[in-house]
């Protein structure tokens, strides 16, 4: 086991250090000769930006670079079938957000709901192409992650609705979507914490391959916003990503705004892209409002991490369209910014490029956005036609055996010990 | 901002004072004004208050520049100056870290942590820093400004992690004083000598009361004191004691035992740590028996401390064990919010079976 992991060529060339996984044993065997799994050292096609002046407009030139290396027979960035299905994934989060907007209103759910609005294209950009191995970590907006992945729109309603038939049997809520089926890893609450998560993941996968032989090249793809750059978990994370080299990605949502913190006010180098290279994996940056760009560096992160290169950290430059969550007054951000971001809607832009270069019509939007409604609403149905989950569902759960737990000596649950009102029963 | 702090009359304080010396507010005031306060607009006042009086005072964590998410630190920024209330980014271990620093250096900082359930990352700074300071300095420094304030408790929708209740956490911790207020008059009492406090206090806000707890708040500056209990409400039969918001939760059941003839005794804690013992010792040797009452689960939490010291200081003056009606021993729930909490029936079920012993 330890050869395997025990020397990782480093990215930039300077061969005398070596990272290794630090094992508690004496001497380390030699290291092993350069296989294909450890990568070259030869950078990647996507160069860093080198600004004289950081400016937030400025285009994503390196993406238009691997679009014109690649040399595609037609000019085209996506087939028919594919912008369809990144249009219904893109429609499914912006109308799966607005229904919840109107359960919330009118309470039938309740809590802290993080919508959004604004961000499908990070979404769909990225998990749509990822298979049902690959896992996703993401923060508490994450509904549509979750739908993105592949979890039914009726599974994550009734969750959200606190209703047995949700994804976690409505014991976590908005914020904590998680699939083993789909290997949804989760919401967290907690910014930054779902990071050091995605990192083990990917550790396992790497494991599997490199240890266990097993044809495994599974990735993890971290979403997290502007403001957990500021936290300590992230640089953590970055640097065991990068020391061992893990098949992860890091997407950063950066949408300016941590409730009413501004990034730009609260980061001494707003340029969040340029942290990844400090810790020696390419950082990129994109225009989160444009899911094909986001789409191409994603493919070309996603197959350097198959490829067993390590992790990439990318920068999604976006905006959440409503406010932090359903209980914010969104009072602080300038409209002018807002609608600036407005008028680059991702979904119209997906909905013209397809319909200027002749791949959709019209009709087929329409239909597409039909479904879709059709689906949200039947999902609201469902979850409302949901039981909610019984009492004793409390205390499943808490460990592993629930016996232990859950169910006393007389083989019923606790809760129903009438010892349980009183606060005095022995649990 | 003037229409909420008024004209108030003004005690002078000497910043650092001894934390035991009574500092009611009757005294040197001509009138004494109050205005009806619900408890985050009374937590203001008392931010206003301490930041005026001391110009080395300083008020920062996330989202404080345009008031904080519960609208605690409304106006600071605007009347002080973003060089005193400013926003941090989103790193409470270096939130806290920062201000123990500041407060090393002979400031006062007050900290907001946005909710107690993201106190953790800061609980090594708190716990290995900021409760060890003075302490493995060999007195030469201190951090004894050091305030941090967070929110904490069910608030009716919060779910995991924004309705914890880690107070227990911290009162293993010696060096550091734990205060939780129970109303909005308290709440600007305590938070005031915590701030003056010459050590590290960790001072946790119901935040179900921000808006629901209304009261009569004096105008003028007051202090009320740490680590004194407070009986507020007499009786024979039991000894109820609790913090926090669980307080109206229990004062309900008072009033239901109460129609069932028993006399039930109430005392806000205020302080957990260094708690009030010879308060609830007397209450307890006048009236025989205990109930402890807390949102946090019942293994491990602060209740059992409570209950080991009197079993230990009145073992034979109790009647019946000492009972603690607190939240069960799950993460906090979601949908199971009310049938995981200790509620009024809960508290008067046991009061009873206590009583009845």
């Amino acid at each position: 086991m330890a050869t395997a992991f025990s020397a990782t060529l480093p990215l930039h060339g300077s061969s005398s250090q070596e990272n290794r996984l630090l094992l508690p044993s004496t001497r380390l065997p030699p290291p092993p000769p350069p296989s294909s799994f450890l990568g070259s050292t030869r950078s990647l096609p996507i160069r860093r930006l080198n600004h004289a002046h950081a400016s937030r407009r400025s285009p994503v030139v390196a993406v238009q670079e691997i679009v014109k290396a690649k040399k595609p027979t037609n000019s085209l960035l996506i087939t028919k079938e594919e912008g369809l299905v990144l249009y219904e994934d893109m429609i499914l989060g912006r109308s799966f957000e607005d229904m919840c907007a109107q359960m919330y209103y009118r309470g039938k759910m309740f809590g802290f709901v993080h919508l959004y609005n604004g961000q499908e294209a990070v979404s769909t950009g990225f998990i749509k192409l990822l298979t049902q191995s690959d896992s996703v970590v993401s923060t508490y907006r994450d509904h549509v992650h979750a739908l993105s992945k592949g979890v039914s729109a009726r599974a994550v309603m009734s969750e959200l609705f606190g209703k047995v038939t949700g994804c976690c049997r409505g014991q976590g809520g908005s914020m904590h979507m998680f699939s083993k089926e789909h290997n949804m890893l989760g919401g967290f609450a907690f910014i930054g914490e779902g990071i050091p998560v995605a990192t083990g993941a990917a550790f396992t996968s790497k494991y599997k391959r490199e240890v266990l032989k097993q044809d495994c090249d599974d990735v993890t793809v971290a979403f997290f916003g502007d403001g957990t750059c500021n936290n300590g978990q992230f640089y953590e994370c970055l640097n065991m990503a990068a020391l061992y080299k893990l098949p992860i990605i890091f997407v950063v949502e950066n949408n300016l705004w941590a409730i009413g913190m501004s990034h730009l006010r609260s980061t001494s180098d707003p340029e969040i892209w340029k942290k990844g290279p400090a810790f020696g994996m390419p950082g990129v940056h994109v225009d989160g409002m444009d899911v094909l760009k986001v789409r191409e560096v994603a493919k070309e992160a996603v197959a350097r991490a198959r490829r067993g290169e390590g992790p990439t950290l990318v920068e999604c430059e976006t905006y959440r369209f409503r406010g932090h969550s359903l209980a914010d007054p969104d009072e602080l951000r300038d409209a002018a910014e807002k609608a600036k971001y407005a008028a680059r809607d991702p979904i119209t832009a997906l909905k013209k490029y397809l319909i200027e270069n002749k791949l959709a019509n019209e009709a087929e939007l329409k239909s597409i956005e039909k479904k879709i409604d059709e689906l949200v609403e039947e999902a609201v149905e469902f979850a409302e036609a949901s039981p909610q989950p019984g009492r004793s569902q409390l205390l499943e759960n808490v460990f592993a055996d629930p016996k232990g737990f859950g169910i006393g000596p007389d083989g019923r649950y606790r809760c129903e010990d009438p010892k349980f009102t009183e606060g005095t029963a022995q649990v | 901002m003037a229409s909420l702090l008024g004209r108030f009359c003004r005690k002078l304080v000497v910043p650092g004072s001894a934390h035991g010396s009574r500092m009611v507010s009757t005294t040197s005031c001509d009138s004494e004004a109050v205005k009806s306060l619900n408890l985050y607009s009374a937590i203001n006042q008392a931010l206003h208050i301490a930041l005026e009086t001391d110009p080395r005072s300083y008020v920062f964590g996330e989202d404080v520049g345009f008031g904080g998410v519960f609208r605690c630190t409304t106006g600071l920024a605007e009347r002080f100056g973003k060089n005193r209330v400013f926003n941090t980014p989103l790193c409470e271990q270096g939130i806290v870290g920062f201000g123990i620093g500041l407060a090393a250096m002979g400031n006062r900082a007050v900290v907001e942590i946005q909710f107690a359930d993201y106190i953790y990352p800061a609980f090594d700074q708190i716990v290995n820093e900021a409760a060890k300071f003075r302490y493995r300095s060999g007195n030469q420094f201190n951090c004894g400004g050091l305030t941090i304030r967070a929110p904490y408790g069910a608030v009716g929708h919060g779910g995991h992690y924004h309705s914890q209740s880690p107070e227990a956490f911290f009162c293993h911790v010696p060096g550091i004083k734990v205060v939780i207020p129970r109303s909005p008059r308290e709440a600007k009492g305590l938070l005031l000598s915590s701030i003056r406090d010459p050590n590290p206090v960790v001072f946790f806000e119901p935040k179900w009361l921000y808006r629901q707890a209304v009261e009569e708040v004096p105008e003028h500056d007051y202090m009320i004191p740490l680590s004194q209990a407070e009986v507020i409400r007499e009786g024979s039969d039991i000894t109820l004691v609790g913090w926090g918001a669980q307080l109206t939760v229990m004062e309900q059941a008072c009033l239901d035992a109460e129609k069932e003839g028993i006399s039930c005794e109430l005392i806000d804690l205020k302080t957990l740590l260094p708690w009030d013992k010879e308060t609830v010792e007397a209450s307890v040797k006048k009236t025989g028996r205990l109930l402890i009452s807390h949102e946090a689960p019942i293994t491990g939490g602060f209740g059992a401390e409570i209950s080991a010291t009197i079993l230990e200081r009145c073992f034979l003056k109790l009647e019946a064990p000492v009972s603690r009606v607190c939240g069960l021993d799950t993460p906090f729930p979601l949908v199971f919010e009310p049938f995981y909490m200790p509620t009024k029936n809960k508290i008067l079920n046991a009061i009873k079976s206590t009583v009845n012993y």
